[in-house]
């Protein structure tokens, strides 16, 4: 068979005999356990009962993580900019990144429901907080791991360090710049998600993803309760399939940045 | 006509680490215009050191050193980068391209900085100049990726040239080359020389250093030899001679193919 055939029915292949087997533990369950692995069909049913519930709260979540993401990226870079001026800076700084960084974003929800209220600014805030922290510190690598004889180069033709900065270092930070907005761009649904949960609110446009788990839960919708898991599930893959066929689509001119075979 | 480089029993002490290095140690000399000049040595006798003082990169810790007329020894860090700008033009082993720039704007670099600032235009004439005189015009929109070595390096000498030098320094320029590739380098830099410009350069190949017109050797940082080249190579009659052996070779091939 050829190989081509092979890359696209397997796969397929993978998913049904996952659904076989799902269908399979659901059948074997004894009638009063089932509650705990809903059938297949009964998701699918879940899907059309609460779909637009499902659609909005969709909506309501992308929107909190794509600002979040958002307002991390611009401002990161603002940050890292300042953090690849001198060694002192970031020696100044690092330590309350990283105080920052560890501490559990869950502690800050019910803080940041009380200074700016449940709903979407608190789900929009924990967003940021958790991709800001790969984005800094990936981009000020960038910025600082220039090639020390092109600094030299720029320093030797008098360049101003403005000069500098956007002709060199920056573009030679452009691939670590990626890494990090990869690596937030799994997080920001993640941090949208924890944010609804922990600071949602139905006010409003109603809540998000996380809003409605509780919802559900609390409920006992189970099947409802997968659907929304699979929900979330396609807009992290979305979210991460966006930003890096963007990054590819960049970086497809800098390739010699990943093997550039002068070292 | 004065000589463009004159320095005086010059001396370069390093001594930012536990023990000073006294690298350089009382060298005088006198390079004219229209010279070519290799200097030579084993590793660590101060080949650099040397270049990075004829080039302002650096300041002799004592000896006087006279840049086109101008004593330089004394000049302030930012009056010393003018002339360097203005006088001497710089070629590195590795190249130093920016990646992800077309030659030609890689060329226009050196121009974007200094004082007088110029047109876009006048800029891109000049930048496209300096890469006709090394035989890249062709290539003016590349990137460095899609240059081989030899071509990398002659874009680097047309940057190094856009400035208009005096004096044209490169450490090791052949470093990275294999050696028909630095033949062509070599023939670039001999044009250069006759149409006018002084080289200066580092090497510690014999071979590459026969293409130059005058053999500076140093030790432990003093000048131990100074004298003309003999039998001096000419990269256009050395790389006609490749051709044939070339040529040669593959008829020679054909032929014993054809048995
Ligand atoms: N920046 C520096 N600091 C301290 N010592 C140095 C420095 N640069 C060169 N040296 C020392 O000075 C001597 C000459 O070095 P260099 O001029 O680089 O020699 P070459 O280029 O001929 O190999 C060596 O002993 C080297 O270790
Ligand atoms: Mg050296």
């Amino acid at each position: 068979m050829p190989r081509r055939l092979l890359q696209v029915l397997l796969p397929a292949a993978i998913g049904a005999l996952v659904i076989a087997l799902w269908y399979g533990v659901h059948t074997w369950l004894t009638e009063d356990m089932r509650f705990l692995l809903p059938a297949p069909g009964a998701v699918l049913a879940a899907f059309r009962d609460h779909g637009s519930e499902l659609a909005r709260a969709t909506l309501n979540t992308t929107e909190g993580a794509l600002l979040g993401f958002i307002l991390a990226v611009a401002i990161s870079f603002a940050f890292a900019l300042g953090l690849s001026l001198s060694p002192l800076v970031r020696v100044s700084f690092y330590p309350y990144l990283m105080i920052l960084q560890m501490t559990p974003v869950i502690v800050f929800a019910p803080i940041l429901v009380l200074w700016v209220g449940a709903g979407i600014k608190s789900v929009v805030v924990i967003t940021f907080l958790i991709c800001f922290f790969p984005l800094v510190v990936n981009t000020t690598q960038g910025l600082i791991s220039t090639d020390r004889n092109l600094v030299e180069l720029f320093r030797m033709y008098r360049a101003r360090r403005l000069q500098e900065l956007w002709l060199l270092r920056v573009p030679s930070a452009l691939p670590y710049f990626f890494t990090g907005l990869r690596i937030a761009a799994t997080l920001a649904p993640i941090g949208a998600l924890v944010g609804d949960y922990t600071a949602g609110s139905s006010a409003g446009n109603g809540g998000g993803l996380g809003f409605q788990t509780i919802i559900y839960s609390s409920r006992a919708q189970y099947p409802a309760l997968f659907a929304t898991a699979m929900v979330t599930c396609a807009l992290g893959f979305v979210f991460v399939a966006v930003v890096v066929s963007l990054s590819w689509l960049v970086l497809r001119h800098w390739h010699d940045s990943y093997d550039r075979a002068d070292g | 006509m004065p000589p463009v480089v004159k320095i005086e029993d010059i001396h370069k002490i390093y001594d930012s680490g536990e023990i000073p290095v006294h690298a350089v140690r009382g060298v005088s000399l006198e390079i004219h215009h229209k010279e070519f000049l290799a200097l030579m040595g084993a590793s660590g006798s101060g080949k650099s050191t040397l270049m990075n003082l004829l080039g302002c990169l650096d300041r002799p810790t004592r000896g006087r050193y006279l840049l086109d007329g101008i004593d330089v020894s004394e000049l302030e860090k930012n009056e010393l980068a003018d002339i360097r700008n203005q006088k001497l033009g710089f070629v590195f082993q590795g190249f130093n391209l920016l990646a992800r720039t077309t030659a030609l704007e890689n060329v226009e670099l050196p121009c974007l900085y200094g004082k007088e600032r110029m047109t876009g235009k006048k800029m891109r004439e000049r930048a496209m100049y300096c890469l006709e005189i090394v035989g890249l015009a062709n290539r003016a929109d590349h990137m460095p990726n899609q240059l081989s070595g030899g071509q990398q390096q002659r874009v680097a000498i047309a940057r190094a040239l856009v400035n208009q030098p005096q004096v044209l320094l490169a450490d090791e320029p052949t470093g990275n080359l294999d050696s028909k590739t630095s033949i062509e380098v070599m023939g670039v830099f001999q044009k250069l020389n006759e149409q006018g410009i002084t080289i200066v350069m580092v090497t510690h190949e014999l071979d590459v250093a026969r293409y130059c017109k005058r053999h500076l050797i140093l030790r432990d940082g003093v000048v131990v030899r100074d004298e003309p080249t003999q039998d001096r190579s000419i990269a256009e009659i050395e790389l006609a001679k490749l051709k044939e052996a070339e040529t040669a070779a593959k008829l020679l091939a054909a032929g014993s193919n054809a048995h």
